[in-house]
């Protein structure tokens, strides 16, 4: 097994902790080294205690490990916080010209000193202690000059001259920890919630609408600084409730479009979510949990939205529920999504979190993976928006085609779509709308819904950005198997009971009070998981720390 | 040539009738202008006034309480050739639903919303609204609403709408050419239509006595057209009370 290495870097809000993270991660990366970087931070701006956790080896790394080997201190705080962690064999480079610490294996960067010699503004402070961090990697400093070039472009010299100063000061006054050398290609440093919207993009969105919602708010982002490139109309309305009403709209007029929120958000949306159920109108919502209830935690993780996904909006109808766990896997559920979405007419959702959505993960994305689906068209005289056909989907048509009328219609309704209030026809038309189900069972049947690592009578559960923590921490481990399940709506109950039936023992791992994931299995299944890891603090599962749990559980 | 199959099931002499034979005569001339009737898209929220668009055979979309504004705001980003036009009652518009409202005249989008304000809650049998009279006596205020209603013509002007203006169900030919101006307007347009309830709020006898067409002048003045919504001499003005023309939403795309 190859040895896996964490750099931990800390500081307050608005010291650029999260840049510097990028910095090192893309230094890494473009050695060829597997990296994840977890960013946490509170909810605040400036000020408390920010930290990045870069993670990295020469095998694949799913989740970023708390041990550290150097530790970077942008203020005292962060050395109090973060010495427990640190490894016997460890450095912590911390800017002398603010603090003093007591450490026989500190590295002072007087970083004043070599900002006013490299005559650079004060925000490429943190630049020097990326060089004395390139120095004690063992690597030569174009390596990270190259990496300044590839995130700050025609910006890169004056931090690049910090750095170099830096560099050379450890060089002559200390030896480096490790000993890096470039492994491979570079891969694709990237979150969950980028590839969310590549994937999308993808397939043909071309309106994406949200209100502003932490952890789904980099999406907007994201995409609000792409429209141009990319030909999108990226929409912020002036609530949730307006964000999946304009949606439905813009879908209703031809354009596939997706809308991002997180559960507070949502709970806002259901309204409008039954709505594209009743008016079989196709629209995405990618809902990022965060810790709840209600405001909950908003900057930490947590995995307990899945009841009420699988359950939000009022009366019945078909959805798709899916939830990716790794920034990849993003990337191609969100495309397939929005395919299906659009093929099927029903509305999905698109279940992320804290960790999958903002954590940093370097990935190879097959981009040729993902194509645009078709969607059923009318072609024909007398149009019927909600025509019964044998597998229960009406062909598409939308306004401004000639000797055409659409109607879409929130009340039950006839073919034509025009509200009807007796029995035959509201039971026709229920019927109508869930004579879709099996044939999106049949087609979902044929993807990835659940994904199996490894071979074992040990078999372990879990979804979402867990799987990352369990990846790690069954490293190690013997006669272990790992079941990820991927789609929650329709539920892959064949492919999950031919997992579980033979197993020793089922372990369920998620990150929420009650065992939702467990709780599921149980209902569609009748097979009880044997033993539930709940975390819900707000953090991930540390790799180490699940690991020793799960030892416990595998002997 | 608009009709639906669709029975219609308003009260004999509601003012919705008024509405609607306003609103087909408007888009059929406006169709023979050149704005095609496949290019028409009605929407509607929850009440009476909603089922305007069952009898109406051209694009619509049948939306919730209140969610008027945003599907109509999705339809123009999605194809802004479109002439998307909002059906709403006091209750949803200025109620259920003002924060839409409110921002869709801020964004200055090119929609077209027509209030059917007969101020009170028909289609759930009869309870105060936002434009109800003070001492409104409904199912749900039976000693009388205590709240003062509020004039959401001025909140449209203050809100940034480009084009505000006030009909009459009984002024059917009048109202018509409200609804053509008000769907020619490039950028946010509100007709609020004054409109009895026969059934919980029958305000003919009242409407017709004080309802007068104002000459309209200073169209652009919004000072002066805070004030002529307010009325006067105990007459309801109809007619534009305010146009400008500035940049619509969708074409900041």
């Amino acid at each position: 097994m190859a040895s896996i290495h964490t750099i931990t870097l800390g500081g307050k809000a608005g010291q650029g902790v999260k840049a510097s993270g990028k910095v090192v991660g893309e230094l890494l990366n473009e050695l060829g080294y597997n990296v994840v970087i977890l960013d946490d931070y509170p909810s605040l701006i400036s000020g408390g205690h920010n930290f990045n956790r870069v993670t990295f080896s020469e095998e694949k790394v799913y989740a970023a490990y708390k041990e550290t080997d150097i530790l970077i201190a942008l203020d005292k705080n962060t050395v109090e916080k973060h010495k427990k962690d640190l490894k016997k064999e460890h450095y912590i480079i911390f800017d002398s010209s603010v603090f003093q610490i007591e450490d026989k294996n500190s590295i002072g960067i007087p970083a004043e000193e070599f900002m006013k010699k490299a005559d650079v503004p004060k925000r490429m402070r943190n630049s020097s202690f990326a060089g004395a961090l390139c120095y004690l990697l063992g690597l030569d400093f174009d390596k990270l000059s190259h990496v300044f070039k590839l995130i700050f472009k025609n910006k890169a010299e004056p931090n690049v001259k910090i750095a170099k100063l830096a560099y050379n000061y450890t060089k002559e006054n200390y030896k480096p920890l490790l000993k890096l050398k470039k492994k491979g290609k570079a891969k694709k440093l990237t979150t969950g919630n980028e590839e969310i919207a590549e994937g999308a993009v993808k397939v043909g969105m071309e309106v994406y609408i949200a209100y502003p919602m932490t952890p789904s708010s980099s999406i907007l982002h994201y995409l609000a600084k792409k429209a141009p490139d990319y030909g999108l109309k990226v929409v912020q309305p002036e609530n949730e409730i307006s964000v999946i009403n304009m949606g439905l709209g813009s879908a209703y007029a031809g354009k596939r479009t997706m809308v991002g929120t997180s559960g507070g958000g949502f709970a806002l949306m259901q309204e409008g979510f039954s709505l594209a159920g009743m008016s079989e109108n196709p629209i995405v919502v990618v809902e990022s949990q965060r810790a709840g209830p209600s405001s909950g935690v908003p900057t930490y993780t947590c995995q307990a939205d899945m009841n009420f996904l699988l359950n939000a909006g009022h009366g019945e109808f078909p959805r798709i529920v899916v939830a990716p766990g790794t920034p990849d896997q993003a990337f191609y559920k969100s495309g397939e999504l929005l395919n299906l979405v659009w093929k099927y007419q029903v509305p999905a959702i698109l279940m992320a979190d804290k960790n999958l959505s903002e954590n940093w993960m370097n990935v190879v994305v097959d981009y040729k993976k993902v194509k645009k689906g078709k969607e059923k068209m009318f072609k024909g005289k007398d149009y019927k928006r909600y025509k019964i056909s044998k597998d229960g989907i009406s062909p598409l048509a939308f306004p401004g085609t000639k000797n055409v009328v659409v109607k879409s219609i929130s009340y039950e309704h006839d073919e034509f779509g025009i509200a009807i209030e007796d029995a035959e026809n509201i039971k026709k038309m229920q019927d109508k709308r869930f004579s879709k189900v099996k044939h999106i069972e049949k087609e979902v049947d044929g993807l990835e819904t659940i994904k199996v690592y490894g071979k074992g009578e040990n078999v372990i559960v879990t979804w979402g950005s867990s799987i990352g923590s369990v990846l790690e921490a069954v490293k190690g481990l013997n006669n272990v198997k790992v079941v990820q399940i991927i789609y929650l709506e329709p539920f892959p109950k064949k492919k999950v009971m031919a997992q579980l039936k033979k197993a020793k023992k089922i372990i369920g791992v998620e990150g929420n009070v009650t065992g939702q994931l467990c709780e599921l299995i149980a209902g569609k299944t009748g097979i009880k998981v044997d033993k539930k890891i709940l975390r819900y603090d707000g953090r991930e599962f540390e790799p180490s720390e699940l690991n020793s749990q799960l030892k416990k559980e595998v002997k | 040539m608009l009709d639906t199959n669709a029975k219609i099931t308003w009260c004999p002499g509601c003012g919705n009738f008024g509405i609607m034979n306003a609103v087909k005569q408007a888009i059929t001339e406006m169709d023979k202008e050149g704005i095609k009737k496949e290019n028409f898209v009605l929407a509607a929220g929850i009440g009476c006034h909603a089922k305007i668009i069952d009898y109406i055979n051209v694009n619509s979309y049948y939306s919730l309480h209140g969610r008027v504004p945003p599907p109509l705001t999705g339809m123009k980003l999605a194809n802004p050739d479109l002439k998307v036009i909002g059906f709403s009652g006091d209750g949803d518009s200025y109620a259920e639903g003002i924060a839409h409202l409110i921002h869709s005249a801020k964004r200055n989008t090119d929609i077209t919303m027509i209030i059917h304000d007969n101020e009170v809650f028909a289609l759930t049998t009869g309870q105060f609204t936002p434009t109800s009279e003070k001492g409104f006596k409904g199912k749900s205020s039976p000693r009388g609403s205590v709240e003062e209603p509020i004039n959401p013509l001025k909140i449209m002007l203050a809100s940034g709408a480009s084009f505000v203006a006030r009909g009459y169900s009984g002024k059917a030919n009048h109202l018509k050419e409200l609804i053509k101006r008000a769907v020619k307007h490039k950028g946010f347009s509100l007709v609020e239509v004054m409109q009895p309830c026969v059934t919980f709020h029958n305000t003919y006898q009242e409407l017709n006595k004080k309802v007068s067409e104002m000459k309209e002048k200073d169209l652009d003045n919004l000072e002066k057209a805070m004030e002529k919504v307010n009325g006067f001499n105990g007459k309801i003005p109809i007619g534009v009370f305010y146009q400008v023309q500035k940049q619509v939403f969708e074409d900041h795309f």
